[in-house]
């Protein structure tokens, strides 16, 4: 491999330069930092670029010296010439491999979904956990708003009720269309609901004020959803570089495959979507009037 | 008038029967997707359906094309409110026999016209 390696006193100098930092981490427990050492080594000792442009390089000498030999007639030699280019191109191939497993555990590792790390969990659980956290605190806060709302609905309306009946009577006060004895009653009852009120206002202010602070979940689901959204963008960055690398293997080995035919079950639309949340796709109804004229034109 | 709701969310279920509760319906059911809506549907002298599209086991639009499809059922109304909005599952339900559609989100009043426009042609 010669052919392909970095100057000697390069490589050397870089490992001279390296070797006590690859000690020192070592040392310290930082695998990672260390590993990285490494490959920067590794990288120094074989760099590919250059390798696959000495192969090519490689390739093209020896496809002339074969044509030569071959016009010239001389078979032997053109035999061994042939040996040559199919162990260069083998090389080629280890070295690209080589790169391809390097530059899939890379992808690998970046994919959050290694568990191997001891008690640690992958990113991919801690999300789905987050996610189900996220449906937790929602429908912990909506039961929350609800259980508040139906106790202050039957408040206010008693309150209302009564405030009407009141109205009337003091009415009829004004009118002087009232007995002293229906009076004392209203009196009374005046003064009844004068205490309702007091303690039905502050008890509706206080779930009010409940009401409001159950919206904080929309803080933190707020966090945490962008922190999954986060992880789902770095995930698809890798999967992006993995199919990229998948291509390439198959395109240095030969390997053809036939993608999967792409089609669409008839019943998708049966199974549901969920929310649209881009409203403005064509096969979507963006609102209920939407909805309505849809429905209206179609004999509703 | 005995009305059976049908929704996953027993969160969405509360808000259906509190509006439904505030136009004066009291008697309300709830059941958290097709599966168990049709053994109550079965046993129950129900008036009126409120399904959400989306559900595990049997989703809402199975439930409006079993109801349709039985002797018994087949006249009960049923109104959809869901988060389903293509344009081809509004067809498709409109085709099944729905008697309205409502999109989530909705606000009171789209579900008061809804189920007045209902009642209006069932009694007329």
């Amino acid at each position: 491999m010669s052919d392909v390696t970095q100057g000697p006193e390069e490589f050397t100098a870089l490992l001279k330069e390296r070797a006590p930092r690859l000690v020192e981490h070592v040392d310290s427990g930082n695998i990672d930092a260390a590993i990285n050492v490494l490959v920067e080594l590794q990288h120094a000792r074989t760099p590919e670029l250059s390798a696959e442009h000495d192969v090519m390089e490689l390739l093209r000498e020896k496809a002339l010296l074969l044509h030569d030999r071959i016009s010239d007639g001389n078979y032997e030699d053109a035999l061994v010439t042939l040996q040559d280019m199919q162990n260069v191109r083998d090389r080629g191939l280890y070295q690209e491999v080589g790169r391809l497993t390097r530059a899939l555990h890379d992808a690998i590792t970046n994919f959050h979904i290694d568990s191997s790390k001891g008690e640690e969990i992958s990113e991919m659980t801690d999300a789905t956990d987050r996610l189900s956290y996220v449906v937790e605190l929602t429908d912990k806060a909506a039961n929350k708003t609800l259980d508040l709302v139906e106790e202050s609905l039957p408040m206010a309306d008693a309150l209302r009720e009564e405030a009407g009946e009141l109205k009337r009577e003091w009415e009829r006060l004004v009118a002087r269309d009232m007995t002293p004895d229906e009076f004392r009653k209203l009196y009374w009852r005046l003064d009844e609901y004068f205490k309702r009120l007091d303690s039905d206002a502050s008890q509706l202010s206080g779930n009010m004020t409940e009401i409001l602070l159950a919206q904080d979940f929309q803080d933190l689901t707020g966090q945490v959803i962008n922190k999954v959204t986060g992880l789902v963008k770095e995930v698809e960055a890798s999967l992006v570089d993995l199919v990229f690398m998948a291509s390439q293997v198959e395109a240095i080995t030969g390997i053809v495959t036939k993608g999967e035919d792409t089609e669409v079950p008839a019943d998708k639309d049966a199974k549901g979507h969920g929310p649209q949340i881009h409203k403005d796709q064509e096969d979507v109804m963006a609102s209920q009037d939407d909805v309505d004229d849809l429905l209206s034109s179609l004999g509703f | 008038m005995k009305i059976l709701v049908v929704d996953d969310f027993s969160t969405m279920r509360r808000i259906v029967k509190n509006l439904l509760r505030d136009l004066g319906f009291t008697n309300t059911h709830e059941a958290d997707d097709g599966t168990s809506a049709w053994p109550m549907l079965q046993s129950g002298d129900f008036d009126f359906v409120v399904t959400d599209w989306n559900m595990p086991g049997m989703t809402g639009i199975e439930l409006l094309q079993k109801i349709r499809a039985d002797e018994r059922l087949k006249s009960v109304p049923v109104l959809m409110v869901t988060a389903e909005a293509k344009r081809d599952q509004i067809v498709a339900a409109a085709q099944a026999g729905v008697n309205g559609y409502v999109v989530k989100p909705f606000t009171a009043a789209a579900l008061k016209e809804k189920i007045e426009k209902i009642f209006e042609r069932v009694d007329g």
